[in-house]
């Protein structure tokens, strides 16, 4: 008798296309084909995690007896032939499984926080533990002292992976080090950097890492309490952890008397209420004790001084998810991977103009080539690339020039960007650099708290002049005026937001100052800066079809069938409807 | 309302609740924060009212005016601005005939928002009609979806 195991994406992009409708549709032909019952005794239909490649979900893996098919863009109703060929047939449906390009995007790959994400059910408990769950955390309460704990995690090098990459063993000492009563240690899973979802995908996939990590953590700097500080635009991720915290109180792990040890450990959720500010560690703490989620000025810091005033650890959720690893496989073993003072694997959010859209995990010095064309698969629709954006509103934008870069903190600092939290946007010759430092300012300036004046007024500021220039309104000077005006804010402002805001603009005028200059000029090179452009119609290419003039909602377009059509400018309200909508390359925007 | 506060009230205690979660608390049972039950809570708890106020407008998930039946949420996480949301947001306000940073449409039914990222970004752009994630969204597949909620409103 086989047995047959169907691992299904619910993963974010998993259920954005449509996971949960493949699952009962291999729920209902399971039933109508009797399989459970007749041909194979042992099947199991399995949610997991986020299986990396999103752009090619819904993923499904089906492993008979040990052997291993994915499927790639699963839909409902392909699922009737995959089991009645594969499952019953015992024959693979050849041309929906994993093709090369499937499997290039993980050759360089090295998985570490990820590695049993998409594997396990993240709904069960057993499937951790059966995948060796639980076992670093019983390692350390029966036979560690917290001092070798913390020593463990300072040699494997592993740092902050929330974007500022302070050493996490450096963290936990001076915690255990301060005296105090009560300690906390505070999990961030406030991923608040537009462009990045690692932490959801990990607590989403696999949240008894997390917890394993943060009572690991607990142990070693002697807090009993701990919190999750958790988006809450992120519900699904509220919902798996919640469950999986109910499930560890129920096999002792989180409680009293953990592993037959006098200590006690729990966790609570404290869900965020959108604001950017509240990743910064004083801001969330805080959030947490219920106030506006404004930053405290540093030091004290929060290790010594934390939340109700007492010392606090706070890490990120893919700091917390290595812990469990490390604990089990040896320090040695995860410094054998990354650079001199980069170590381990990062997870990335590879998004934007590449073919491979999903998350990836590589070793830290990974080449940005290598993470683009190896495992991305080069660019969308064959255009070129212009820039990759890393680090979020934080961070900057590398040119294509210097794509052969090694991607650790050291390396991406000395181009004035940053790796942050994991966020990796491919931009190509269709976007516009002043467009994209304006969007980030947009972003900033929002979530500003207001607290200090060079962030609240200067981003501000900043974000007049972006705006101004990208409507073809920028005066001589704007750029110099943008370079003065970011040092400033970059210098004075009293948290990472305020020091970090400028950097997408200083990043893009150092590499990308022509399109600056083209802007005051009145163009806008990519053409996607609304006030600079106007939309026309070519005559020799225009048949007639009538599809822009169905697309326009502004009634714009005018023409008879089959006749040229002509667009008004004084009506346009440059949607690019039309342009978007013609197939024979007609409509032409300058 | 009061019976819903009362409730509130007692949950927030058992769950050791703060001026953050109070609020969620609202938002979640009324949709936005009534003016009416911050003034009950800042009564029964001796809060200043301004305080509840300070909260709710620092983070951008409270509302302070009622929104429409339908919540589309469009999203402008990096990835998705990259991949043209600006576009779709225009469209589907001129789709909505919402006219000058109004949100909500004139019969209540339809209100249209933005969202700093919702975690997809691999499926850039995405727009969340009604909690359903819509992801690879286009011009045709928004306007469509949009018709089809005026179309039940009526």
């Amino acid at each position: 008798m086989s047995s047959v195991k169907i691992m299904v994406c619910m993963g974010p992009g998993g259920i954005a296309s449509g996971g949960a409708e493949v699952i009962s549709a291999f729920e209902s032909e399971l039933r109508q084909a009797n399989v459970s019952a007749d041909i194979h005794k042992g099947c199991s239909l399995h949610k997991v995690g986020c299986f990396g490649l999103c752009s090619k979900d819904v993923l499904v893996d089906l492993i008979i007896d040990g052997a291993k098919t994915t499927y790639q863009s699963v839909k409902p109703e392909m699922v009737r032939r995959i089991v009645s060929e594969h499952i019953i047939g015992n024959l693979p449906v050849a041309e929906w499984t994993a093709d090369e390009n499937y499997h290039n995007f993980y050759k360089k790959q090295v998985k570490v926080v990820l590695s049993d994400c998409g594997r396990i059910d993240y709904e069960n408990i057993d499937s951790y533990i059966s995948e060796g769950g639980y076992k670093a955390a019983e390692k350390v309460f029966a036979g560690m002292t917290p001092e070798a704990v913390t020593a463990e995690i300072k040699n494997s090098g592993l740092r902050g992976r929330g974007g500022a990459g302070f050493p996490t063993g450096v963290k936990w000492e001076a915690c255990r080090k301060t005296a105090a009563g009560q300690k906390y240690i505070i999990c961030n899973a406030d991923e608040g950097d537009p462009g990045a979802f690692m932490d959801r995908a990990v607590i989403e996939g696999n949240p008894h890492a997390v917890i394993e990590g943060m009572l690991i953590g607990s142990y070693a700097i002697g807090a009993s309490r701990g919190y999750v500080y958790i988006r809450a635009e992120y519900p699904l991720a509220v919902e798996r952890l919640k469950y999986a915290i109910k499930d560890a109180h129920e096999r002792g792990f989180l409680g009293s008397n953990i592993f037959g040890s006098k200590l006690k450990f729990d966790i609570q959720l404290k869900l965020g209420a959108g604001a950017f500010v509240c990743g910064e560690e004083t801001a969330l703490i805080a959030s947490i004790e219920g106030q506006r989620g404004m930053p405290r000025p540093k030091p004290p810091y929060p290790v010594f001084q934390g939340l109700w005033g007492k010392p606090t650890v706070i890490n990120n959720v893919e700091t917390l998810a290595n812990i469990p690893y490390i604990i089990k496989k040896g320090s040695a073993w995860y410094s054998s991977y990354g650079t001199e003072k980069s170590k381990g694997t990062k997870v990335f959010a590879l998004t934007g103009k590449v073919k491979n859209t999903g998350l990836i995990e590589v070793p830290m010095g990974i080449t940005l080539r290598e993470i683009i064309y190896d495992i991305g698969g080069g660019i969308e629709g064959g255009k070129a690339l212009k820039a990759v954006q890393t680090g979020g509103p934080s961070g900057g934008c590398i040119p294509a020039n210097m794509v052969d870069i090694n991607v650790d903190y050291e390396s991406l600092a000395r181009v004035g960007s940053i790796v942050g939290s994991g966020g990796m946007i491919v931009l190509d010759e269709d976007n516009c650099m002043v467009n994209m430092a304006q969007y980030f300012l947009q972003f900033t300036q929002s979530e500003s708290c207001g607290k200090c004046v060079p962030c609240r007024i200067g981003t501000k500021r900043l974000l007049e002049i972006l705006s101004r220039i990208t409507k073809g309104k920028g005066r001589d000077g704007d750029i110099e005026l943008l370079e003065k005006l970011s040092r400033d804010i970059k210098s004075a402002s009293l948290c990472g937001l305020g020091q970090t805001a400028p950097n997408p603009v200083l990043s893009t005028i150092k590499y990308f100052r022509n399109e600056y200059e083209a802007h005051l000029k009145g163009k806008c090179p990519a053409a996607v800066c609304k006030e600079l452009l106007t939309y026309y119609i070519l005559e020799e290419f225009c048949k007639g079809c009538g599809a822009c003039l169905r697309a326009c909602p502004s009634k714009a377009i005018t023409g008879e069938k089959k006749k040229l059509h002509k667009i008004d400018p004084a009506v346009c309200v440059k949607c690019g409807a039309c342009f978007d909508v013609c197939k024979f390359k007609a409509v032409k925007k300058e | 309302m009061e019976k819903t506060l009362e409730k509130i009230m007692k949950e927030e205690i058992e769950n050791e609740g703060n001026l953050i979660s109070i609020l969620q608390n609202i938002e979640a049972r009324f949709g936005y924060i009534p003016e009416d039950a911050v003034n009950w809570f800042s009564k029964r708890l001796d809060v200043p009212a301004s305080r509840f106020y300070g909260v709710t407008t620092f983070y951008s998930q409270f509302h302070l005016k009622p929104r429409g039946r339908n919540i589309v949420t469009a999203c402008c996480g990096t990835a998705c601005h990259v991949k043209g949301s600006e576009k779709l947001i225009s469209a589907a306000a001129m789709e909505l005939n919402l006219k000058n940073d109004e949100d909500t449409t004139e019969n209540g039914e339809i209100t249209l928002e933005r969202v700093a990222c919702l975690g997809t970004c691999s499926m850039a752009p995405v727009v969340l009609i009604n909690k359903k994630i819509h992801g690879k969204m286009t011009l045709e597949k928004l306007k469509k979806e949009l018709k089809l909620l005026k179309k039940a409103a009526q």
